[in-house]
C-alpha cells in the first residue's frame, strides 16, 4: 500500500515536470526570430503558406497567448509531438523507431561504467595515498577533462581505421543479413567502441564519488565499532564501507542519468548509431525543430521514469529509505 | 594570503594547473599579434602535415587553414564563452540559493524544486534545442551555457547560507533591525564566496565542455573559430589528416584539465582544514 502510494505521488510529480517541459519547448518557439509557425514547420524558413496556414489553424495561433500554450501543452501531454514535414512522418514514431537503439547504447554505458567506476572508486580509497590511488584519480580526472566526442574520434581511428579491430561506424553490418544469436553478436560488436567512448567519461565521475563516498564512509563510529571488534580490513571494508558508500553513487548516478543522453547525441553522431542522438544531430542539420523539441521531451520522460525505477528498487532494497520518507 | 600561496604552491597538481592555465590565457591574449592574419583565411595548400612547411607546425585544415592560428584564435573564444556562461550561471544561482537557504518554508521548497527540474532534465539536450531555435549566436550560446549550468551553485549558496544563517553575528543583524537583502548581501554572501570562486573555476572548465560539444555538432557562432568547430570540420577526414582533428582536441583537454587542478588547488588552499584528510 506504502509503495503504491509512493508510486502515485512520484507518476504525479513526473507528470508536472513534463508539462513544465512542453511549457518550455512552447516558450522557446516563440522566443524564435521569426514567425512560429515556420519553427513549427521546421524547414528553416522555406514551408510554403498553405503549410503555414494548416499549423496556425492547428495549434491556434491567432488565439491568445494562454490558449496556445494550452492547446501545444495538451497535445505534448497526449503524447502527440507534432509532424516532421520534412520526413512525411509523426515526431513520435520517428523517436520510437530509434528508441531501442540508444537505449541499449546508454544502458550498456550506465552498467559499464558504474561497475568499472565503482569498482575503481573502491580500490583508490583503500590504497588511499599509495600511487596507485595517484595513478587511478589522475587518469580519472583526464578523462573526466577530455571532451567525448574527440575521445569517440580517436578510438574510432586507433581501434577501427588503423587497427581494423572493431566496427567503424553503424549499428549492425549493412547487408549482412543475420539473424538471431550471430545479429546480437554484430551488433554487439558495434556496440563496443561508442559504449566504451560513452562510459569513460561517466566512470570517471563515478571513481571521483565513489573514492569520496568511501572515504567518509570509512570516517563513521560504526566502522571504528567494526574494527573494535576485531573484524579483519577485508570484511570492514567489503561489509561495512563498500556497502553503505555505494548507496548514496547510486543515487547521484541514477540522477544524472540525463547527462547520459546527452553523451548519446556526440557519441552516436561520431559512430552514426542510429538513436535518438543521431536523431537530433541529422534533425539540427535540417533545422527540423520538432524533431529537436520531441526528443528533449521523450528523453526527459525516459529520465524521469529511471528515477522512479531506481528510487522503486531502492525501497525494496533498503527498507530504512522508506520507513525515513 | 601569503599563507594561502604558500599552501597553493606546496601542491604540485595545482601549479601545473595554473601554469597551463596562464600559458592558454597568454596565448588568447596575443592571438592578435601571433597571427594577425583572420584564422578563417586559406594561407596555404589544404592538408599540408604537421611541420611539412616551416611556419606551419600543425599543418593546414581541409581548406588549407593555418590549424595553429586556429588554435590560438580559439583560445580566446573557448576561454570567453567559458567564463561570461559561467558568470551567467552565478548570477542565476547564487541568488536563488541565497533566498531558498535564507527563507527557508516554503519558498526554499518552491525554488528547490525549480532547481530540481533543472539537474533531472537532460541538459546538454536543452542547450542544444536552447541555441538551435534561438539561432547560433554568441549570446545565445551563453545563454544556454548559463541555464543547463546554474543548479549546482544554487544548491551550494543554498547550503552555506542555510548553515550561516543560524550563526549568532547574522541573528545580530536580525536584531538590530537589519534589512534582509542587506543582510544577505553584506553579511552572509562575502562569507561563501570561497567556495563560490572554487565551483566558478571547476564550472569554466565544463562550460568549455560544452560549448566545444555545441560548436562540434555545427552550433557555434558561425563567425567565430573554435576548438569544438576545428574538431568537427576535421572529422570528415580522420584516416589522411588526423591533425586537424587532433590538436584542438589536445587543447580542449589541457584547457579543462588546468582548470580542474587549479580549481581544487583553491579548494584545498582556501579551506586548509577540510583538505588535511587527503593525501
Amino acid at each position: 500500500m506504502n509503495l503504491i502510494m509512493f508510486l502515485l505521488g512520484r507518476v504525479a510529480k513526473g507528470v508536472v515536470v513534463l508539462m513544465a517541459i512542453a511549457i518550455l519547448n512552447f516558450l522557446l518557439i516563440h522566443a524564435a526570430p521569426g514567425d512560429p509557425a515556420q519553427v513549427m514547420a521546421g524547414q528553416g524558413g522555406a514551408a510554403d503558406e498553405e503549410l503555414l496556414q494548416q499549423l496556425r489553424v492547428q495549434y491556434g495561433l491567432d488565439k491568445p497567448f494562454l490558449t496556445q500554450l494550452g492547446i501545444y501543452a495538451g497535445s505534448y501531454l497526449q503524447f502527440d509531438l507534432g509532424f516532421s514535414y520534412r520526413q512525411q512522418q509523426s515526431v513520435l514514431s520517428l523517436i520510437m523507431d530509434r528508441l531501442p537503439a540508444t537505449l541499449l547504447l546508454t544502458g550498456s554505458a550506465f552498467v559499464i561504467s558504474l561497475l568499472v567506476g565503482t569498482l575503481m572508486g573502491m580500490l583508490a580509497a583503500r590504497r588511499q595515498g599509495h600511487w596507485s590511488d595517484g595513478a587511478i584519480t589522475t587518469v580519472s580526472l583526464m578523462f573526466y577533462a577530455t571532451p567525448l566526442f574527440w575521445i569517440a574520434l580517436m578510438s574510432q581511428i586507433i581501434f577501427s581505421l588503423k587497427l581494423g579491430w572493431l566496427p567503424n561506424v553503424g549499428y549492425e553490418t549493412i547487408g549482412a543479413n543475420l539473424s538471431g544469436f550471430a545479429r546480437m553478436l554484430d551488433i554487439g560488436r558495434h556496440l563496443i567502441l561508442p559504449a566504451m567512448t560513452l562510459g569513460l567519461f561517466f566512470t570517471a565521475v563515478y571513481v571521483r564519488m565513489m573514492r569520496a563516498s568511501m572515504l567518509q564512509v570509512a570516517g563513521s563510529d560504526f566502522v571504528k565499532t567494526a574494527r573494535a571488534k576485531g573484524l579483519s580490513e577485508g570484511v570492514i571494508l567489503r561489509h561495512h564501507i563498500a556497502r553503505n558508500a555505494i548507496l548514496p553513487v547510486v543515487t547521484l548516478a541514477g540522477l544524472q542519468a540525463g547527462q547520459l543522453v546527452g553523451g548519446a547525441v556526440l557519441t552516436e553522431t561520431v559512430f552514426a548509431w542510429p538513436g535518438i542522438g543521431r536523431l537530433m544531430f541529422d534533425a539540427l542539420t535540417q533545422r527540423d525543430y520538432p524533431i529537436l523539441l520531441g526528443v528533449f521531451f521523450i528523453s526527459s520522460a525516459l529520465v524521469i521514469g529511471f528515477n522512479i525505477l531506481t528510487e522503486l528498487v531502492y525501497r525494496i532494497v533498503d527498507p530504512r529509505i522508506g520507513a525515513q520518507g | 594570503m601569503i599563507a594561502f600561496l604558500k599552501r597553493f604552491s606546496r601542491n604540485p597538481a595545482a601549479v601545473v594547473g595554473l601554469v597551463i592555465l596562464v600559458l592558454v590565457v597568454a596565448f588568447a591574449i596575443l592571438a592578435p599579434l601571433l597571427y594577425p592574419n583572420s584564422p578563417w583565411k586559406p594561407v596555404q595548400r589544404p592538408f599540408l602535415a604537421p611541420f611539412a612547411q616551416a611556419g606551419f607546425p600543425m599543418g593546414t585544415d581541409t581548406l588549407g587553414r593555418d590549424v595553429a592560428a586556429g588554435l590560438v584564435h580559439g583560445a580566446r573564444v573557448s576561454l570567453q564563452i567559458g567564463v561570461v556562461s559561467t558568470i551567467v550561471a552565478l548570477l542565476i544561482g547564487v541568488p536563488l540559493g541565497a533566498i531558498a537557504g535564507y527563507s527557508g518554508g516554503w519558498v526554499d521548497d518552491l525554488l528547490m524544486r525549480f532547481t530540481e527540474f533543472f539537474q533531472t532534465i537532460p541538459s546538454f539536450a536543452l542547450a542544444i534545442v536552447m541555441v538551435a531555435i534561438l539561432q547560433p549566436q554568441l549570446g545565445s550560446i551563453i545563454l544556454a551555457i548559463g541555464v543547463v549550468s546554474w543548479p549546482p551553485v544554487a544548491r551550494l549558496v543554498r547550503g552555506e547560507v542555510l548553515s550561516l544563517r543560524s550563526r549568532e553575528y547574522v541573528q545580530a543583524a536580525i536584531t538590530i533591525g537589519q534589512s534582509t537583502p542587506r543582510i544577505i548581501f553584506s553579511q552572509i554572501l562575502p562569507n561563501t564566496i570561497a567556495p563560490i570562486i572554487v565551483i566558478g573555476s571547476l564550472m569554466v572548465g565544463t562550460a568549455i565542455l560544452l560549448e566545444s560539444s555545441l560548436s562540434f555538432l555545427g552550433l557555434g557562432d558561425p563567425n567565430l573559430m573554435s576548438w569544438g568547430y576545428m574538431v568537427g570540420a576535421g572529422r570528415t577526414r580522420l584516416l589522411d589528416s588526423w591533425w586537424i582533428s587532433f590538436f584542438p582536441g589536445i587543447a580542449i583537454f589541457l584547457t579543462v584539465l588546468a582548470l580542474n587542478l587549479a580549481g581544487e588547488g583553491l579548494n584545498d588552499a582556501l579551506n586548509p582544514r577540510l583538505s588535511r584528510g587527503r593525501k
